[in-house]
């Protein structure tokens, strides 16, 4: 269920953010989806790659800080209301949701979903419990699996 | 004095009798030399001999030790108006080794070395590798820079001195000095502190656990680092992180080191005479107190040195140290008269930067200070790079980082200070020394 994201710390400059992405690249693993949080001074990138181990030993030997962090991909609607759906499983529960980005493509009329809550066991539990579709990993990491 | 090496728990090296010289022994010994030392300098070097006739003083002045204040201190440019040969007290036939300082500014100094000089400087290096707790058996791992520095040769002589095993390495190519260090089963380093935390960590990134190889001692020299970077590096390497001092200008590496109690360091005071002078006027500071290290060489044959100001800050330790050596210890020099800059008034030494930023857990010491002017007003940045311990993916973790590190900083200088969080490797790393400050304020 669980989704390995890894993070990257990038300094807000010019080409900062190329350089991971060539070595990626290169390497021949796809990205499925990211995301960056940025700051005046820096940004914190957010990927979800086809074989993260693989990228976090290559990004790391390049002498990046690679943060491994599990997420949740879920999957909804892709029409009004689709988010809130989710929003309201957690409308009266302590779980937090720590930052969320959507995946850069759904399947058919679905939208996929990516979130960082605090407690994720959890999380899944109550998705689940609303009906809703928390998504496998090896299908998030599969090439074109979604598509 | 067997009896105290045993119970620190090394073998005794021969050489390091001299450590354990009674007292009022080693201050005969100091001043018969110091007088045979000026009375060399005295005959053979013009620029000594023209300074003292200037004062009215000849090296029979010089009756008791303390008498030494009455002599003119020797200044680094001194040392570089008379490039390159001027100041050797031999002929040019029984110098045997030049050494020369990377000149930042202009001409380097050039020193000298005759075949007793080598010897000489390889007794206070087998003493330093003792007073670390080496000796035969140990395979030591050289990465000072060989060459015209004098901290790859001098450790050198003194690991072979010592009956151990040197690995002649030099300096830089990390990836080869740990693959070194894992397959020959390296026992000891000798390196800056600023390379070898770098090593560790290129070790991390590679896979491999420094902590599980055989090595057991670091002796760390040629850069001022701080207590709390010694916690760090024998922390992340599960070794025992000792500090040496020297300077080509007196010998190199060997003037003083720390012993197992890792409580100050051991100035080989039977061939270098320390003092402590306050910087500003001069005068010689009581031990204890804290000023800039002055040293003479007692023994020196091809290039003595007189009163040498060596800008370091530190204080003499009177008081016996616990592994039985009579000779005298200092503190770690905590910081260089000329390293001091000043920002809006305040003075600021790069080690209280790195204090304040150890401070701060998990926040390692790769840093650099950029000094700028905005509006006629100085500016201080302190860039510190991130390192895996401290990084999350959550933006807020980030913040309240950065927060602590501001706190830190301002309450250790008392000073409004800039921080920016930059990238891992981005801060230009030292293969020898760590340039800690890049002042721009006067090209602005």
């Amino acid at each position: 269920m669980k989704i390995r994201q890894l993070s990257l710390f990038l300094e807000n400059k010019p080409g900062h953010l190329l350089e991971p992405c060539r070595l990626l690249a290169r390497d021949g693993i796809n990205i499925r989806t990211l995301s960056v949080a940025d700051t005046a001074q820096y940004g914190i990138l957010r990927l979800i790659v086809s074989d993260w181990e693989r990228a976090r030993d290559l990004l790391s030997s390049a002498g990046y800080v690679v943060n491994v962090t599990e997420v949740l991909a879920v999957e909804v609607a892709d029409s009004p209301g689709g988010l809130v759906k989710i929003l309201e499983v957690f409308e009266n529960s302590s779980i937090n949701i720590e930052y969320m980005y959507a995946f850069t493509f759904g399947r058919q009329d679905k939208a996929v979903l990516i979130f960082r809550f605090d407690r994720p066991d959890e999380a899944i539990t109550q998705l689940q419990q609303a009906g809703l579709n928390v998504i496998e990993s090896v299908e998030v990491y599969k090439s074109g699996g979604l598509s | 004095m067997r009896v105290a090496c045993e119970r620190a728990g090394t073998h005794f090296h021969p050489q390091s009798a001299s450590d354990y010289i009674p007292r009022h022994h080693l201050r005969d010994l100091q001043l018969a030399r110091l007088q045979a030392e000026l009375r060399r300098t005295y005959n053979h070097v013009p620029f000594f001999r023209r300074r003292l006739d200037a004062m009215g003083l000849r090296p029979e002045d010089v009756r008791s030790l303390d008498d030494i204040s009455k002599l003119p201190f020797t200044v680094k440019t001194d040392l570089r108006d008379n490039y390159p040969f001027g100041l050797f007290a031999s002929p040019l036939e029984e110098i045997v080794r030049l050494h020369a300082s990377s000149g930042t500014t202009g001409k380097p100094i050039v020193v000298a070395y005759t075949q007793q000089d080598i010897q000489v400087w390889t007794s206070v290096m087998v003493r330093t590798l003792a007073a670390c707790g080496l000796g035969k058996g140990d395979i030591i791992q050289n990465a000072y820079g060989y060459g015209l520095f004098t901290g790859g040769l001098g450790a050198h002589y003194g690991a072979e001195g010592l009956g151990a095993t040197v690995i002649p390495i030099s300096g830089g190519n990390t990836e080869r000095q740990i693959m070194v260090m894992k397959d020959f089963g390296v026992t000891a380093i000798c390196s800056t502190p600023s390379y070898f935390v770098h090593l560790i960590e290129r070790a991390e990134e590679i896979g491999v656990d420094v902590r599980e190889l055989p090595l057991r001692v670091g002796v760390f020299g040629a850069e001022p680092w701080t207590e709390s970077m010694r916690r760090h590096i024998e922390e992340r390497s599960d070794i025992k992180a000792y500090d040496i001092y020297g300077l080509s200008e007196i010998t190199g590496p060997g003037v003083a080191s720390e012993c197992q109690a890792q409580n100050g360091l051991h100035i080989f005071e039977d061939h270098f005479y320390p003092e402590i002078i306050d910087p500003k006027t001069g005068r010689v500071l009581p031990d204890g107190e804290r000023g800039e290290l002055v040293l003479t060489t007692l023994s020196k044959q091809a290039m003595p040195v007189i009163r040498y100001r060596t800008r370091d800050i530190t204080a003499l330790i009177p008081e016996p140290c616990e592994c039985g050596r009579t000779i005298r210890r200092m503190q770690r020099i905590s910081g260089r008269s000329d390293d001091m800059f000043i920002v809006r008034g305040v003075n600021v030494y790069p080690s209280q930067v790195e204090a304040a930023l150890l401070a701060v857990e998990g926040t390692l010491p790769h840093y650099q200070i950029i000094l700028t002017r905005e509006k006629g007003l100085d500016a201080m940045e302190v860039q510190v790079e991130v390192t895996a311990e401290v990084f999350s993916d959550k933006i807020g973790a980030l913040e309240e980082l950065y927060r602590r590190l501001v706190c830190s900083l301002e309450q250790t200088l008392a000073l409004r200070v800039d921080v920016r969080l930059v990238e891992p490797h981005s801060i230009q790393r030292s293969e020898g020394k760590a340039r800690r400050v890049i002042d721009r304020r006067n090209s602005m």
